[in-house]
């Protein structure tokens, strides 16, 4: 074999590999969510619970174009996106539990999702509020004069809000190494963008800030990470931001307490979207490589179970905070 | 020791501060190259560049969040209101993300950041730009809230806001920019949460902050001339409040007055009395009566507000009821 030819099959292995990575975090995402509404059905888990099933390419594609020493922040519906940052399953389901090994230490719930040491930033409860934020952290980026950036997933909805706006102008008047990800799944709750928005190609707000700005297919997930390794090398290389819309869906309602179809939406159109699932879109594509079949699928499902059923029986023995945890975490601690 | 200017004291505040800990930035509307809407920025874009001292649009919301965001990731924001009338479109940010982010994040990330500007009424400035804050965040667990009265507390307060680890809501008054007072040179630092006693007496404690202290002084001087010895405590700090300074004073006189120019209705006075009757109820030998800011949208016409105000003489005949004089 000639040194290009090795090479050549070097990359390609490594390519399938990360292809199997990307399958693998889709996969994980897809059955920890479905448990995660399981136990929720069951009383296990608390509050509002909103579950990312159908978007798993979205969160998997941005993650995989970041170093970890950037920053991912997030609204409501983020587990997904956590768990593809590399929070493990554990920590994650124990937080949905409200248990003190969570990642919030159970004080922080399934909205409010943070770890540090990961970059990642929360977990926001308040419609488009955390936009702001994002820019707030990509300016400190450059303020330090680092390469780092800082990554903001929102919903489609959040782009009618004020904060989205005043955010998108700063943000592009200073140059700040941003990246903001609009998940446009379809609705805002039970709204459809055609019914909250004037203009439903909101990857065009990017031009009304001067602000690069692509509409992408949140389907495929290398579609995904292509699109935001173009934005990524804008915001290190030029300290520039990026709109990216990637278009989605959400095979769930709103929330658990929200039905899958029946008032603003068809069983058909669901169904439909589920025909372009972005796990079989992966799955269909290494298969068509050669490099995939359904044995080592099965398999891969086999093991993301594994570890979905040890998170959530971990976090079901884990106990709850202590009640002395009540009154700390308000203001620093003394002396410090 | 110099004699300043309350204005001026918050910008030798600020320049100390920013020349100590190069993470410290201020960003507002017209802090830099305007030179301050109130000029407590003045010099600072000369002396310290457009990296650290930054004009934002008008966008409240925006800037305080992007303030949020990076003092989430260690750097020390100083967010300008150009009063604190237009941070109400900002308090989403104050409360939700600011207040909350170490406690929902299980102390993970704090906010050491300050929010800082003018607050309560000018003169004839209507209904809009004429009121004070200080009860609305002084509710929130996760905020501190300073209001200082004099120029050295508005030095020593504010290098201690900017040092503190958990955001810090600073209300200075729009009406005292101009007060003259001695403030000590150099690394002077006023501990957050002690109120300040300013005239010590025996007979009765008028409790006040940032721009009712001047008229509760005026107030226990008129009230000297007819032998009644009033103590001034200056809170300083609304949150956390020196609940110790205030019951030892209470201990003493046994009778108190509680003033401040912010509306009646769950205002500041209405949880220090509620904290005088829980901690002290047996001290008393009079019901506590409180002086306030008439609880109506603050008037243009200029007889109608300066009813509308708290002033010494309204202070002085409070004092009197709880002396049953």
């Amino acid at each position: 074999m000639t040194a290009t030819a090795r090479s050549k099959k070097a990359a390609d292995a490594a390519t399938q590999a990360l292809h199997r990575s990307y399958l693998r975090q889709m996969l994980l995402i897809r059955r920890f969510e479905e448990k995660a509404g399981e136990a929720y059905s069951l009383g296990k888990i608390g509050g509002f619970c909103h579950l990312y099933i159908g978007q798993e390419a979205v969160a998997v594609g941005v993650m995989a174009a970041l170093r970890p020493d950037d920053h991912v922040i997030s609204a409501y519906r983020e587990h997904g996106h956590a768990l593809a940052r590399g929070l493990t399953s554990r920590a994650v389901m124990a937080e949905l539990f409200g248990k003190a090994a969570g990642s919030s230490g159970g004080k922080g719930g399934s909205m409010h999702i943070f770890d540090a040491a990961a970059g990642f930033l929360g977990g926001h409860g308040i419609v488009g509020s955390h936009i702001p934020l994002a820019a707030g952290v990509a300016f400190a980026h450059k303020y330090r004069g680092g390469d780092q950036l800082c990554v903001c997933f929102f919903g489609e909805a959040a782009a009618n809000i004020g904060a989205f706006h005043e955010t998108l102008n700063m943000a592009s008047l200073w140059d700040l190494p941003a990246i903001f990800i609009v998940e446009n799944n379809g609705y805002g709750m039970g709204t459809a963008v055609s019914r909250a928005a004037a203009v439903t190609n909101l990857s065009v707000r990017g031009n009304a800030y001067d602000m690069p700005a692509e509409q992408v297919d949140g389907q495929n997930v290398l579609t995904v990470r292509e699109a935001v390794d173009r934005a990524v090398t804008r915001a290190r290389t030029e300290s520039k931001p990026t709109l990216l819309e990637i278009k989605t869906y959400r095979y769930v309602g709103h929330s658990m307490s929200d039905a899958a179809h029946g008032t603003y939406r068809t069983k058909d159109e669901v169904d439909e979207y589920r025909r372009r699932d972005p796990i079989v879109v992966l799955a269909d594509l290494m298969k068509a490589g050669g490099y995939w079949d359904d044995g080592r699928h099965d398999a891969l499902v086999t093991e993301v179970q594994a570890e979905v059923d040890d998170a959530v029986n971990f976090a079901d023995a884990s106990p709850d905070p202590d009640p002395s945890a009540l009154y700390s975490d308000v203001y620093a601690p003394e002396g410090r | 020791m110099a004699t300043l200017t309350y204005r001026d004291a918050l910008n030798v505040a600020l320049r100390e501060e920013m020349a100590r800990d190069d993470r410290v930035f201020l960003m507002g509307e017209e802090v830099a190259e305007y030179d301050g809407a109130y000029k407590v920025s003045r010099g600072l874009l000369k002396e310290f560049g457009p990296k650290r001292v930054v004009d934002t649009p008008i966008a409240e919301l925006g800037f305080a969040g992007i303030g949020v965001g990076a003092a989430m990731v260690g750097l020390r924001p100083v967010i300008e209101m150009m009063t604190w009338n237009f941070a109400l479109l900002a308090i989403d940010q104050i409360v939700n993300s600011a207040a909350k982010m170490r406690y929902m994040s299980g102390g993970q990330v704090g906010v050491p950041i300050v929010f800082r500007g003018p607050g309560g009424a000018a003169l004839q400035l209507g209904a809009q730009h004429s009121q004070a804050f200080e009860s609305y965040y002084a509710h929130i667990p996760g905020l501190k809230v300073i209001a200082p009265a004099t120029p050295a507390d508005a030095k020593g307060l504010l290098k201690a806001a900017i040092r503190d680890e958990d955001p810090v809501v600073f209300i200075e008054g729009e009406m005292l920019y101009n007060l003259k007072g001695e403030v000590p040179d150099g690394d002077y630092v006023t501990p957050i949460g002690k109120a300040d006693v300013k005239r010590a007496g025996k007979d009765v404690t008028i409790i006040c902050h940032s721009k009712t202290v001047a008229p509760a002084l005026k107030a226990a001087e008129g009230l000297a001339a007819e032998g009644i010895d009033a103590e001034v405590i200056d809170l300083r700090t609304i949150r956390p409040l020196d609940v110790d300074t205030i019951l030892a004073s209470v201990a003493r006189t046994n009778r108190c007055v509680v003033a401040e120019e912010g509306w009646p209705f769950a205002g500041v006075g209405a949880q220090v009395v509620d904290t005088i009757q829980r901690e002290a109820f047996d001290a008393l030998d009079a019901p506590i009566l409180r002086v306030t800011g008439a609880d109506v949208p603050m008037p243009y016409n200029k007889v109608l507000e300066r009813a509308a105000k708290v002033d010494a003489a309204k202070i002085q005949d409070a004092v009197k009821k709880v002396l049953y004089l």
